[in-house]
């Protein structure tokens, strides 16, 4: 019990620490303060477009996972799931030899190629989020996925439904849950990014700085929107949490 | 209109053999969970991929291995309803049943339309907007069934289409599907594992044990010939296998019996109605010709009788009343002879 209580203090202590520093009168004025609204605006655009990459790459990815039949899935699993595990900065690092302008392993050609450079970039924030994110995605939604009793699957094929219309009408509705959840978590982790995104796409005022790394910045200097931003990004956690508390903790009541 | 399956299919350590032609008639299958009734119907949804043969509709091939033909499930013009109805948990019971009309390219209105003239046509105009979760079993299982033939399919497939429901629901729906499956036509074609089902439902039976087609017919010819022990203890008969000769078969798992027939020869099945076999504690005198000595296994009661199996040589059981039953004092381990007129004994060419 008193183990139990130490660690719900733990977690409780910073939660209270940072609530009480924070300034609710001057919230507002904190948040639209250039260097905040900047790096808040950038934030959102940049988590938004991970979330939908996450999406666009990782539910082939999951149903790749959960229904194909192939050597070396297990391994395949791994890989995409490396990122939840891997320190943030080293997955930064790990992007930065791959799609760096000059060291990357693609990089140079993508650049030579298109004219495109991911390092210091905002793409190159969206990229490191990506990698970042997707993991959870993918895992939300093949666990969705395998979860599904394949016969309805089967029964809308013999009602005339070729495969795109299998998966838009029934595979789809059935996952919708767990999509939702996979992109919601995907979307926090992306948020809240750090690392990744620091060490490869740089710390840019107003192009690569977003909200963590503003308020990583600002806590020296100026306190207040520091705090303020902070409260913005736990109170998208909770939401988030709120949100999903059903898919996340079934069974467990 | 016309089904016609001869192919071989393997699920598991199970090789499924088919040979089945359905015409414009209600084919039941039947047989004991395990057997590959499913799979028979998979294969014939375009489901579950056969090995050799061919699989035709009207002459058209469906499903070819050495041909290479080889139809998706979505573009045969076959109905399924599938055991627990797997009826749309999202949709309406309209939607459920203009899913089909839908995703063949007919405007959402016209699908509509299609749609609640099948749902009134099996009772269920009021439950249109119902989804699957509000609807009873019986109700699921119409709006299944109209899902499965608005689109006016030559060929309809039923899986278990009763075990979902309740006892007490079962007969009065088993008519009613009766009723709905006579007026659909085509071939129809249903998988069940209740004789009873099979007996209301279908014009014909085929009997499917272990992945091979073991007896067709109707359900009374079946019950009165089966030809497996399973179809025998389905319709609780006993059966022997053998060899007959001048009025006597030799078993092949040893014993013998007296028959009447003694032109019968070669091999044979022979059945015994448990009614007619006469329990007594030791040999009688009498006019019976077969008198087996064996021991009680088990004694069970069916309200003012009592189904009595015996193990000896012959394996028997009989069905006396439960007074005769106490006087004979009979319980597991008693010593008994069961005696049979040979006038009883059934028997027809295996």
């Amino acid at each position: 019990m008193a183990l139990a209580s130490l660690g719900v203090l733990l977690f409780a202590l910073p939660l209270l620490g940072l609530l009480q520093r924070a300034a609710w009168s001057d919230l507002w004025s904190d948040l639209s303060a250039p260097a905040a609204r900047d790096a808040l605006r950038l934030s959102i655009e940049c988590s938004l477009w991970a979330t939908l990459l996450s999406v666009v790459l990782g539910v082939p990815l999951a149903w790749v996972l959960a229904r194909g039949e192939f050597p070396g899935r297990a391994l395949l699993r791994a890989l995409v799931l490396l990122p939840l595990v891997l320190p943030p900065v080293v997955g930064g690092v790990a992007l930065l030899y791959a799609f760096g302008r000059n060291n990357g392993l693609v990089g140079p050609w993508l650049y030579d190629t298109f004219g495109v450079q991911l390092t210091f970039s905002k793409t190159g924030v969206i990229l490191a989020e990506t990698f970042v994110a997707m993991p959870f995605l993918v895992l939300t939604v093949e666990g969705g996925l395998r979860a599904i009793d394949t016969r309805y699957e089967d029964a809308a094929a013999t009602l005339g439904a070729g495969r795109w219309t299998v998966f838009r009408r029934v595979t789809l509705r059935f996952l919708a849950p767990s999509l939702a959840a996979g992109a919601a978590l995907a979307w926090a982790r992306a948020l809240g990014e750090f690392g990744a995104t620091i060490t490869f796409a740089g710390n840019i005022a107003g192009r690569t700085q977003t909200t963590p790394l503003a308020v990583y910045l600002l806590l020296e200097t100026d306190p207040g929107p520091a705090v303020a931003m902070s409260l913005v990004l736990l109170a998208v956690s909770v939401v988030v949490l709120v949100a999903l508390r059903d898919h996340l903790f079934r069974g467990r009541r | 209109m016309s089904l016609e399956c001869t192919f071989t299919a393997g699920i598991g350590t199970l090789d499924l053999t088919v040979d089945l032609t359905v015409g414009d008639e209600i084919v039941a299958v039947l047989g004991p969970n395990g057997a590959g009734k499913t799979t028979l119907l998979r294969a014939v949804a375009g489901l579950h991929p056969i090995d050799t043969g061919r699989i035709a509709v009207d002459g058209a091939v469906l499903d070819e291995p050495a041909s290479d033909v080889l139809v998706a499930p979505a573009d045969r013009p076959i109905g399924v309803v599938f055991q627990d109805y797997l009826l749309f948990p999202f949709l309406t019971a309209r939607e459920n049943v203009a899913f089909g009309l839908r995703s063949r390219g007919i405007g959402k209105a016209e699908a509509r339309r299609r749609a609640d003239q099948w749902l009134d046509r099996v009772g269920l105009a009021d439950r249109a907007d119902a989804r699957p979760g509000e609807l009873s079993g019986g109700q699921a299982q119409r709006v299944a069934l109209a899902r499965a033939v608005v689109g006016d399919p030559r060929v309809l497939l039923l899986d278990e289409p009763l075990a979902a429901l309740d006892a007490r629901a079962r007969s009065e729906i088993r008519r009613e599907l009766r009723r709905h499956l006579t007026a659909a036509g085509g071939a129809r074609v249903l998988v069940t594992h209740d004789p009873v089902d099979a007996s209301v439902l279908a014009d014909r039976v085929v009997v499917l044990e272990a992945g091979a087609v073991v007896q067709q017919g109707t359900m009374q010819e079946i019950a009165l010939h089966p030809r497996s022990p399973y179809v025998a203890d389905l319709v609780g008969l006993n059966l022997y296998r053998g060899t007959a000769a001048a009025g006597v078969v030799t078993l092949d798992g040893g014993g013998r019996i007296v028959v009447a027939d003694r032109a019968v020869a070669g091999e044979v099945f022979a059945s015994v109605h448990p009614r007619s076999v006469g329990l007594h504690a030791e040999a009688p005198a009498g006019s019976a010709r077969n008198h087996f000595a064996g021991t009680v296994a088990e004694v069970d009661a069916l309200g003012d009788r009592v189904r009595v199996r015996i193990e000896g040589t012959v394996a028997i059981v009989a069905e006396i009343t439960s007074a005769a039953a106490r006087e004979l004092g009979l319980a597991p381990g008693r010593a008994v002879v069961a005696s049979v007129k040979a006038t009883e004994v059934g028997i027809y060419p295996a």
